[in-house]
């Protein structure tokens, strides 16, 4: 990659490509869908370039099981999709998840339920990225909220991934995958990229399971001499030898789970853009983001106290920053591209301190800085 | 016993299980027996152990990865071959064995199978075809012969089963072979052809589960299963001189394609090469 920062004239999708590149992404299997193919476009034409292996699978359930298998053998992995092809990927982010194998799943959410609409914006996998698999895991949801963010977060997801071994899904939408706008890119030397921790101990002592509460363990991959076992989907002790005992398993998940509740500061990324002193604010993730700071500019002109609270980490949702953040405002609006997913999310960080109002839009446009302007204006007078 | 039909002896095969892990197969299972024809295979084929991973899915074969020494892993239900695919571009030098049942590789991952035949990408599938659901208390496979009885199919099975070997070969596999698990020597000789053969192997081991299909279909103890397949398996080579009437009811063993094709990740390891040599070539311009 670049020795110095560069500026483009980048699509999103195209941003997210080339920054799994530059965060040591070397594999990437899918199955084409719109609005995310150019990832897949990109990674095909890239990653040999690289050194890197690109395979079109014959469905989504393929794909991440492909990209599953790479980063069991050692390679950073990622995959993209849209709603219907995440929905088929399910069960494998929860696998992800146990047998604690890293993986990316980008999701360019595109209008649904069902089919949907294929080439417009929408936030309707929100609730599904968190809670859509079977079972009780952790999970890392970020959103992306402009094209430059599609570069720089998805190199953050992946190093989440490494670092946590962890599914990590990066969320965007149709409006932001198919935007072209001027993106800086960083050399890739000047930032910080992640690569698992490999184990220390040698195989006959080494225990694949075994970490203490807040840590992911040593990863000994497939191929490198470890015989190593516990990449299975059952419960299984520290050894990786399976059997369904309670005390085993309540070990496992909670140990699992700690690795987000024990780092939440390292992970949650939100950015307070005027919320703190506001009396209306506004939570925005995604592609709302740009037109919530549109309508709370055009508010402050009429002596209307709004700023934003941005979300980039949707899960572990960021309640505790969010209940300091809204301080004395009178109202929070939640714009969101669905009928209301995240303001539940809201509602709960708020604690009944301040009314929640969403503002809830699937027609397939985006919400317009108008709508947040009016629905501002009508919080204020509350 | 002569020394033609000598097997790597148990005590070795000792050497390559989990010390720890508690075995849960059935007494007399032939899942076992084929993973003993596995492991065998492996061991005759001198291919250092550190090479090897096998990979399971869901099922009673769905556990030899916690029951084998070897880099395991066991996938979410039917989706084997989808990983092993990741593993063997990632690694190509690894000798992938996916040790996986009827229900898994061909029922719920039955896509992926013949796509991974159509790719010939580097993996020796071990199938073992028990007729049945067995796990799940022996509800009807896509392999349950007709008029079977199976937990769902109380009434008989009203559907055809398919044939492993045929669908493997129209698919693309480049090493396709049947064989059963009272055929034991014949068995480690196909898998160790399987491991051999660059490409796309499938070899399908039908095996007799004596707790479910055995039970609900009258065949008897695990014994007797086994000398059902020993008095019912013809010999490709004598199967071709018979005609259909007399082949109901066999079961037809033998290597049915030892075919040569480009395998995926060879393929792949080629482009890169290739690619990296005209960045040089670009760079010295």
């Amino acid at each position: 990659m670049a020795s110095k920062t560069k500026r483009f004239f980048m699509l999103g999708n195209e941003a997210c490509a080339a920054g799994a590149i530059a965060a040591g992404v070397r594999f990437f299997a899918g199955y084409p869908i719109t609005p995310s193919t150019e990832i897949a476009e990109y990674m095909a034409r890239e990653l040999p370039r690289v050194g890197g292996q690109f395979i079109q699978m014959e469905d989504e359930l393929a794909g991440i099981g492909a990209v599953i298998g790479a980063s069991a053998a050692g390679v950073k992995a990622m995959t993209a999709t849209s709603g219907p092809g995440f929905s088929l990927m399910q069960e494998f982010i929860s696998y992800s998840a146990v047998v604690e194998i890293p993986c990316v799943v980008v999701n360019i959410m595109r209008g649904g339920p069902g089919g949907g609409a294929a080439t417009v914006p929408a936030q309707g996998d929100v609730m599904q990225a968190r809670w859509g698999t079977q079972g009780d895991h952790p999970v890392i949801v970020l959103s992306a909220a402009t094209v430059p963010e599609m570069y720089y977060l998805t190199i953050k997801a992946v190093n989440f991934s490494e670092k946590y071994r962890i599914p990590v899904i990066l969320l965007s939408d149709e409006s932001i995958g198919h935007l072209r706008e001027t993106t800086e890119i960083r050399p890739t030397e000047s930032m910080e990229i992640v690569n698992r921790r490999k184990p220390d101990l040698p195989p006959e002592q080494f225990e694949p399971l075994k970490a203490d509460m807040g840590q992911a363990p040593p990863m000994a991959c497939i191929g490198d001499g470890y015989r190593v076992k516990g990449y299975c989907r059952l419960t299984r002790n520290e050894r990786g030898d399976p059997g369904a005992v309670p005390d085993v398993q309540d070990r496992l998940m909670r140990r699992q789970e700690s690795k987000i509740t024990a780092n939440l500061a390292d992970i949650h990324m939100f950015e307070d853009m005027g919320a703190g002193e506001a009396d209306v604010v506004v939570l925005a993730h995604g592609s709302n983001v740009r037109t919530a700071l549109c309508a709370c500019a055009r508010a402050r002109e009429k002596g209307i106290r709004a700023g934003v609270f941005k979300i980039t980490t949707l899960w572990p949702f960021p309640y505790a920053p969010l209940n300091r953040a809204i301080g004395r405002a009178k109202g929070v609006l939640v714009p969101e591209l669905n009928l209301g997913q995240i303001i539940g999310e809201v509602e709960r960080a708020c604690k009944g301190r301040a009314p929640v109002v969403g503002l809830n839009k699937v027609d397939g446009t985006l919400i317009t800085i108008n709508e947040i302007f009016d629905a501002i204006v009508e919080l204020n007078k509350s | 016993m002569s020394a033609l039909h000598k097997v790597v002896p148990a005590s070795e095969i000792r050497k390559h299980l989990s010390k720890t892990a508690k075995r849960i197969w059935c007494p007399g299972c032939g899942t076992a027996i084929a993973m003993g024809g596995m492991i065998r295979a492996m061991v005759e084929s001198k291919i250092p152990e550190k090479e090897f991973a096998v990979i399971t899915g869901i099922g009673c074969t769905g556990r030899a990865h916690a029951y084998v020494d070897y880099d395991s892993l066991q996938t979410p239900h039917g989706r084997t071959l989808p990983v092993a695919t990741g593993i063997k571009l990632a690694r190509p030098g690894m000798h992938l064995i996916v040790f996986s049942g009827d229900g898994d590789l061909l029922g719920i991952g039955g896509n992926h199978f013949i796509h991974a035949a159509r790719r010939n990408i580097g993996i020796t599938v071990v199938l073992v075809n028990n007729f049945i659901y067995g796990m799940t208390g022996g509800q009807v496979a896509p392999t349950t012969p007709t008029a079977d009885t199976a937990s769902t199919a109380p009434y008989g099975n009203l559907e055809e089963p398919f044939d492993t070997c045929a669908l493997a070969m129209a698919a693309g596999a480049t090493y396709v072979a049947r064989t059963t698990a009272y055929h034991v020597r014949q068995m480690v000789d196909f898998i160790g052809e399987g491991i051999k053969n660059k490409g796309f192997s499938v070899i399908e081991v039908l095996s007799n589960c004596t707790t479910q299909y055995g039970r609900m279909n009258r065949k008897g103890s695990s014994a007797q299963m086994l000398k059902w397949f020993q008095k019912n398996s013809v010999s490709l080579k004598k199967a071709a001189d018979l005609p259909p009437e007399k082949l109901s009811g066999k079961f037809i063993t033998g290597e049915f394609v030892t075919g040569k094709r480009g395998e995926l990740s060879a393929r792949y390891h080629e482009l890169i090469t290739q690619k990296n040599k005209e960045r040089v070539d670009a760079h010295e311009a």
